[in-house]
């Protein structure tokens, strides 16, 4: 398929922190996703360009977390190709377990790192083994070096002097933050987040999303799976109203959550005002 | 109205509040009360059938102490062997088990094929069918195997036998793991092997460590069949200084002493290990 050929975003724009002349560092091309007869992503196109911020927006159900969930794979899409830092793979559910097509996802994933709802962090592991085991292992970085950088970003996400706790002994809020760290210290390409702050006591929400907007206003590049409208207007370069499994409405937050022009989006930032 | 209705709910109130407080402090001790009878009346028991048995046997004249004088130290001396027995045979039976699980869970049909053949194989045939058959018939397929040191055969037996059955206990271990865990190692980008092994196995270990615990007290007792074969562990010593000496009852009542006292140990000592590791855990 021809460059010209490929499904585009209409959408897409260049974020503030983006380098001129920058293309989208992350495509999403006409992603469907079946699970079962669940026809769950309705061709789905997304560009996001360097050092930009992307939120999904939608009710529970419409599809945003399997979007996030494809694009590194952890969902095979049922048709449609992934792009991210150049690297392009596109689905292949009849061979995902092919020796070669896992190979390929293993290669999104480490420019795509994911940090997830329910934290995820080894249990068996402190936290800087926690932040080490992927550089290492993985990466096949020198331990003395991971460990620099781990301690870097445990700094970043102010949990230094939890570095050689297990994560039973932290806080919810104390463990998103530790898994971000995690996903930074294999400096990926883009940042994933799937719903990061649902899964937490509300008072622990704010240190978490302060650390996320840190990092957007640094020029992280970042697409958040998420509900907390006050984080996506103040963070956010673009949001993506989806529904149904395709994008109703997308834009600028300022124009999507203050202003929506489709009366689901309308509908549907009403309802989370009226509950929270 | 108001006035006559005031003092009297006042009073009713704290009569309440009073007597309460007096119910529960009565029921605290009155459990209290139950408990050390209960433990009482059990230690007493215990001590009853004890030394009844000791009582019955030496007042029936039938304990010869020259004979235990002499022997004991002989029969004890087989308690490392079984020790050794045991716990040797249960660390070669943790690698067949995790090597059976992995099988039990492979989406590849010649592999599971193997570990379910394995599984069924030996759930399906006494274990001490399985010692002679290594024993006394694979020598008679291959000479070489009457080389080896009958410990080393014993080992393997039991091993060989409790792997297939801690197989499921592993699979069910592994099976445990929280899905999140695998998808984080995915997204770091982990190979399956690695994920097994630096985030599966190690949790799944724990998991099973309970489960270990059991199967190493019943391990002890079984490893008395290994006398079969000649090793020198505690019952085979108990058996030959019985039959020659015709002091059956003396030497065998030392073995079973033995063993129940090994595996009361060691289900105290297992008891303690599961709270601690209880306690680790709760610091959540």
């Amino acid at each position: 398929m021809t460059t010209d050929e490929r499904p585009r975003d209409r959408f897409a724009a260049p974020g503030a922190l983006t380098p001129a002349g920058s293309d989208p560092i992350v495509r999403l091309e006409g992603l469907e996703k079946y699970f079962g007869s669940n026809h769950v992503l309705r061709g789905c196109t997304l560009e996001v360009y360097p050092r930009e911020t992307v939120c999904l927006i939608g009710r529970s159900g419409s599809g945003k977390s399997t979007l996030l969930r494809c694009t590194n794979f952890l969902e095979e899409p049922t048709v449609g190709t992934i792009e991210v830092d150049g690297l392009r793979v596109e689905a292949d559910p009849l061979h995902q377990w092919d020796r070669e097509h896992q190979e390929r996802i293993r290669q999104i994933r480490l420019r795509a790192q994911m940090v997830f709802q329910e934290f995820n962090l080894f249990p068996h592991m402190t936290v800087l083994g926690n932040l080490i085991e992927g550089p290492t292992r993985v990466k096949g970085v020198a331990e003395d070096e991971a460990v620099a950088t781990a301690e870097k970003y445990l700094d970043k996400v102010g949990l230094r002097e939890k570095r050689d706790e297990y994560p039973a002994r932290l806080s919810g809020g104390q463990k998103q933050r530790v898994a971000i760290a995690r996903a930074l210290t294999m400096e990926p390409k883009v940042l994933l987040f799937d719903e990061p702050t649902s899964a937490l006591d509300p008072t622990l929400v704010g240190e978490v999303l302060k650390v996320m907007s840190e990092l957007a206003h640094e020029g992280a590049t970042m697409i958040v799976v998420t509900h907390e409208m006050a984080f996506a207007r103040e963070a956010a370069d673009r949001v993506y109203f989806i529904e149904g499994g395709t994008f109703v409405e997308a834009g600028p937050p300022e124009q999507v959550i203050e202003q929506p022009q489709d009366p689901r989006t309308q509908q549907f930032l009403s309802r989370l005002l009226d509950t929270v | 109205m108001h006035d006559h209705q005031m003092p009297g709910a006042a009073a009713v109130g704290q009569v309440r509040t009073e007597t309460s407080a007096e119910i529960i402090e009565a029921v605290a001790r009155s459990r209290r009360r139950d408990q050390t009878r209960f433990r009482t009346i059990f230690a007493a028991t215990w001590g009853v059938l004890l030394g009844a048995i000791l009582i019955g046997l030496l007042a029936a004249n039938k304990i010869d102490p020259v004979f235990l004088g002499r022997w004991q130290e002989f029969i004890l001396a087989g308690i490392p062997i079984t020790i050794l027995v045991s716990a040797s045979s249960i660390a070669v039976a943790i690698v067949f088990a995790v090597i059976g699980a992995l099988g039990r869970l492979s989406d590849r049909p010649v592999i599971y094929a193997l570990a379910s053949f394995y599984v069924s194989l030996v759930r399906g045939t006494p274990l001490i069918v399985q010692i002679l058959f290594i024993y006394l018939a694979l020598p008679q397929i291959w000479d070489g195997f009457a080389g080896i040191p009958t410990l080393v055969l014993g080992v393997f037996a039991l091993a060989f036998n409790y792997g297939a059955y801690m197989t499921e206990v592993f699979r069910a271990g592994i099976q445990a793991i929280p899905r999140g865990q695998l998808e984080a190692a995915a997204a770091l980008g982990m190979t399956d092997r690695m994920t097994m092994r630096r985030v599966i196995l190690p949790q799944a270990i724990r998991i099973v460590t309970p489960a270990i615990g059991n199967e190493f007290i019943a391990m002890i007792k079984d490893s008395a069949l290994v006398s079969l074969l000649g090793v020198q562990e505690l019952l085979w010593r108990a058996q030959r200084v019985g039959t020659q000496n015709f002091r059956a009852l003396e030497a065998l009542l030392v073995a079973a002493l033995v063993y129940w006292v090994l595996t009361i140990v060691f289900s105290l000592l297992q008891d303690r290990l599961e709270k601690r590791m209880a306690e680790s855990d709760r610091r959540v």
